[in-house]
């Protein structure tokens, strides 16, 4: 039999219908078959109705970004082929009821609630077509069982049976549709663990020792939040929904006062309300970690889509001048280490440290190796009765105590203080404490992390991305396969790594690409180097790039040329 | 045993105007804590901005000195992380009642065992007279020019309305019963409200301490503050004002006490990892 290389599948229905529980499945009995995954969402802002979809890639590569072609497209709605006709093509085969389907050339007719009612209930459909599509692709049907077993498992035995019946007789009708959609094994999968961005952010957050998450729901922030309380119990974790997001933050930095290793989850509308603790941190250098998972703006924008438009936001974040450090993961790896990361920083600096996701990578997943050890660095001294919270030092970073460890007491106010933490108009101590605090960003700047960069060292045109555009734009890249252009990709956004000079230096041309309507980063990067940074590639209109979309922007930019 | 004195912080300049009732508060402060023997090790006093927020500036103890209007979500996150500290929470009533108006109605849904004292002298000090939201209606200020036209906020209805589990108001001119009052509510096991009339000599010419002292009267012995519905007409009361414990209900469960991170292990979340 013919062995392809990647199929992309596309499940498309109604908010309701149970698109989300045919791709958790379905992801796990593709893994368990030895096969590489990709898949990410998008959705609308309702709870019933409306057209969503899940992109899945699967490979017998490893695959990790999103793209618009459609190999299968499983239809559960009217509108869904309306909406997607774009990403579809002449060998797109369309699956679905008769009424959805007949019109296209490519389709097969199957109607998942009838076959489901021979098993007596219609919701068993999303059954049928887990099991269609594991047949499709001949995966592992005991993988398809055991995985339909587990995902029904709070519920009675008849309906798990059920469950399973319609999986296999779904099977039975995928297998003889002969579609040749079937892919090479992997043994090196079983190596590898399923992950989402949103769960990364947590396990990092967790390996890093955080103890206190207060936060307020918001997409696409909120899941980061849901995992940490399920570890609550096992990982000792304080968690607290708050009233908003204005005591949310005022919490985590109370609790770091008090000892604990705090996080606030949120998106940009949630932490444009956070933004006077964001300053008090600043002014009591108490460290403070917060995810902000971006979503389009103004206001309540597309509150379920994907932008990078909340850069300005955190860089600007809080009155009065104060350091802070911004990462922006760019992989589910990264958004792992780089929060965990971030509460080490937050901790040895007593600074805000923001992590930057969005939409996109928050709800996308892919296989990743053993994620790494984490060393959780406290950065906490047990106090004398002389104890001063702001002593002068050299570097500016005072030793750090908490109320209740050494006999010493910790006063911090968000007026200007002395080294007492006593309340002061000084002039003389007001200078003194401003330079201590920036005398921080010495030692920031110089821990800072370099950009990532991937290419051949004779590049003339280098593609500068942030953030969750980094695995589309290497992708396109890697299928591009020209050497003379190189691709930099910046996990750390402020302050600017000074070891990015000699990238942009070398280049002939730099384009930046971002997620957002004025090049936000760009703009940082002029700033910064004082240097032409106005070639841009940008995209607001809430949905993901894919790599198609970036090869297509990059070429039309070589061909202005 | 600690002394009231042993609070002091030496050389302290304190901002606060000759005369003014926050004296009174701070004196019952320190006299509480002291016959409680508390040591300034294990307090924390958490308070926001104004004038009553200076309060922690002047005593011996922890200082959590935020922001305007956020005393309470710092101090229910300070008794989360470290519960063996006693926690106060002490600001004015704009800042408790006005700007931090949903900390308020929610820290008292909570029911952290923490003591929250608000210096409620019934106008804006720090920023020169504005009304604050229990300010009498028709009272001239320097803003509200006609007269203030909006019901005064009563914290006390409020507070037993949502089952407060501890509420009480005093005055600053009365030592004796503030320091008792302190003492109960810093012994109360869970949230304790602890509304404090406390004249502002520069800003409010109405009610001065001779006006409180005619508007107030002290609840008798008898008095039973576990009874919720006598507690609500007391608190609705607005010909004389009652001062003491005005409700109590003791069988709350505390907060902190139910997080699933202390269930099975009570170390502080502060000290894990730190103290063997
Ligand atoms: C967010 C914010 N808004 C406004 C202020 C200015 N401000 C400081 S204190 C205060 C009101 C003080 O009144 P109150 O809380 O009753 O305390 P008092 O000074 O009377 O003791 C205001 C409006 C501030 N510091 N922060
Ligand atoms: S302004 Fe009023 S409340 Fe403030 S210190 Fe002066 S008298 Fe007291």
């Amino acid at each position: 039999m013919e062995k392809k290389k990647e199929i992309s599948v596309v499940l498309s229905g109604a908010a309701g219908q149970g698109i989300q529980t045919v791709e958790e499945i379905l992801v796990r009995v593709i893994k368990d078959s030895d096969l590489y995954v990709f898949a990410t969402k998008e959705y609308m802002s309702r709870i019933r109705g409306g057209n969503n979809s899940t992109t899945l890639r699967i490979s017998c590569e490893p695959v990790h970004a999103n793209i618009d072609r459609i190999d299968l497209l499983v239809v559960l709605n009217e509108n869904a082929i309306d909406r997607l006709r774009w990403r579809m093509n002449d060998s797109t085969i369309v699956l679905g009821e008769e009424k959805f389907v007949r019109n296209e050339p490519n389709h097969v007719i199957i109607d998942f609630s009838k076959i489901a009612e021979s098993f007596g209930n219609r919701i068993y459909a999303n059954s049928v077509a887990t099991g269609v599509l594991a047949g499709i692709m001949n995966l592992n049907v005991e993988a398809l069982k055991k995985n339909i077993e587990e995902h029904f498992s709070t519920r009675s035995k008849e309906i798990i049976g059920a469950n399973v019946s319609a999986a296999l007789k779904g099977y039975e009708i995928g297998r003889s549709l002969n579609l040749k959609l079937e892919l090479t094994r992997c043994e090196e999968v079983k190596h590898k663990r399923l992950l989402s961005g949103s769960k990364a952010v947590a396990l990092g957050a967790v390996a890093a020792g955080c103890n206190f998450v207060s936060s307020y729901p918001m997409s696409p922030s909120t899941v980061v939040f849901t995992e940490l309380a399920k570890m609550a119990k096992s990982h000792g974790i304080l968690v607290e929904q708050a009233e908003d997001e204005i005591a949310a933050a005022n919490m985590v930095i109370a609790a770091w006062y008090a000892g604990a290793r705090g996080l606030v989850t949120t998106s940009g509308g949630g932490f444009a309300l956070m933004c006077e603790a964001i300053s008090l941190a600043g002014m009591i250098e108490t460290p403070i970690v917060v995810h902000l998972g971006q979503r389009p703006g103004p206001a309540t924008g597309l509150p379920t889509r994907t932008e990078q438009a909340d850069l300005n936001l955190v860089l600007y974040a809080g009155h009065g001048e104060f350091p802070r450090v911004v990462y922006a993961p760019g992989s589910i790896e990264e958004a792992y280490e780089l929060t965990a990361r971030a509460f080490n920083v937050a901790d040895k600096f007593q600074i805000p440290v923001f992590i930057l996701t969005d939409q996109y990578l928050l709800d996308s997943y892919y296989l990743v190796d053993q994620l790494p050890e984490v060393s959780i660095e406290r950065h906490i001294v047990k106090t004398n009765q002389n104890y001063r919270r702001y002593e002068i030092t050299e570097d500016g970073i005072s030793p750090r105590g908490i109320p209740g460890y050494g006999d010493g007491l910790v006063r911090v106010d968000s007026d200007e203080h002395d080294e007492f933490g006593h309340i002061t108009e000084s002039a003389s101590v007001r200078k003194m404490m401003v330079e201590k605090r920036l005398k921080k960003f010495k030692r920031i700047v110089e821990e800072s992390l370099t950009p990532r960069f991937f290419g051949s060292e004779n590049y003339e045109l280098l593609l500068v991305s942030w953030g969750s555009t980094f695995l589309i734009v290497r992708e396109a890249l890697r299928s591009l396969g020209n050497d003379k252009i190189a691709h930099l990709h910046f996990p750390q956004v402020y302050p600017v790594p000074p070891t990015a000079k000699r990238f942009f230096e070398k280049a002939k041309k730099i384009i930046f690409i971002e997620q957002n309507a004025t090049g936000q980063f760009a703009n940082l990067i002029k700033q910064t180097f004082c240097m032409d940074t106005s070639n841009r590639i940008l995209k607001y209109d809430g949905f993901p790039y894919s790599v198609e979309q970036v090869l297509r922007a990059v070429r039309e930019k070589l061909e202005v040329e | 045993m600690f002394q009231p004195n042993d609070y002091d912080i030496p050389n302290a300049d304190i901002a606060w105007c000759p005369g003014c009732g926050n004296f009174g508060i701070m004196r019952a402060l320190k006299t509480a804590l002291a016959q409680l023997n508390l040591s300034p090790q294990n307090v924390v006093i958490v308070s926001g901005i104004g004038q009553a927020a200076k309060m922690p500036q002047y005593v011996k103890a922890h200082m959590f000195n935020g922001l305007h209007g956020r005393s309470l979500p710092a101090a229910v996150a300070i008794k989360m992380a470290n519960p063996e500290l006693v926690v106060i929470a002490e600001s004015g009533d704009g800042c408790s009642y006005g700007e931090g108006g949903n900390h308020f109605i929610h820290t008292i849904r909570k029911n952290p065992d923490i003591t929250n004292i608000v210096h409620n002298n019934q106008i804006y000090g720090l920023t020169k007279g504005q009304a604050s939201p229990t300010t009498m209606r028709g009272q001239i200020t320097t803003l509200q020019i006609d007269g203030v036209y909006v019901d005064p906020f009563n914290p006390i209805a409020v507070a037993v309305a949502l089952d407060a589990s501890f509420v009480a108001r005093t005055f600053s001119g009365y030592l004796d019963l503030t320091v008792e009052i302190f003492k109960q509510a810093i012994q109360h096991k869970g949230y304790a409200l602890v509304d404090v009339f406390q004249p502002c000599v520069s800003f409010n010419k109405l009610n001065t301490y001779e006006w409180y002292k005619e508007n107030t009267y002290i609840l008798p012995d008898s008095y039973d503050p576990t009874d919720r519905v006598q507690a609500f007409r007391i608190a609705t009361e607005t010909k004389k004002f009652a001062l003491g414990v005005i409700y109590k209900n003791p069988s709350k469960p505390v907060f902190e006490e139910q997080l699933i991170a202390y269930k099975t292990n009570k170390t502080p979340i502060a000290y894990r990892g730190l103290i063997a």
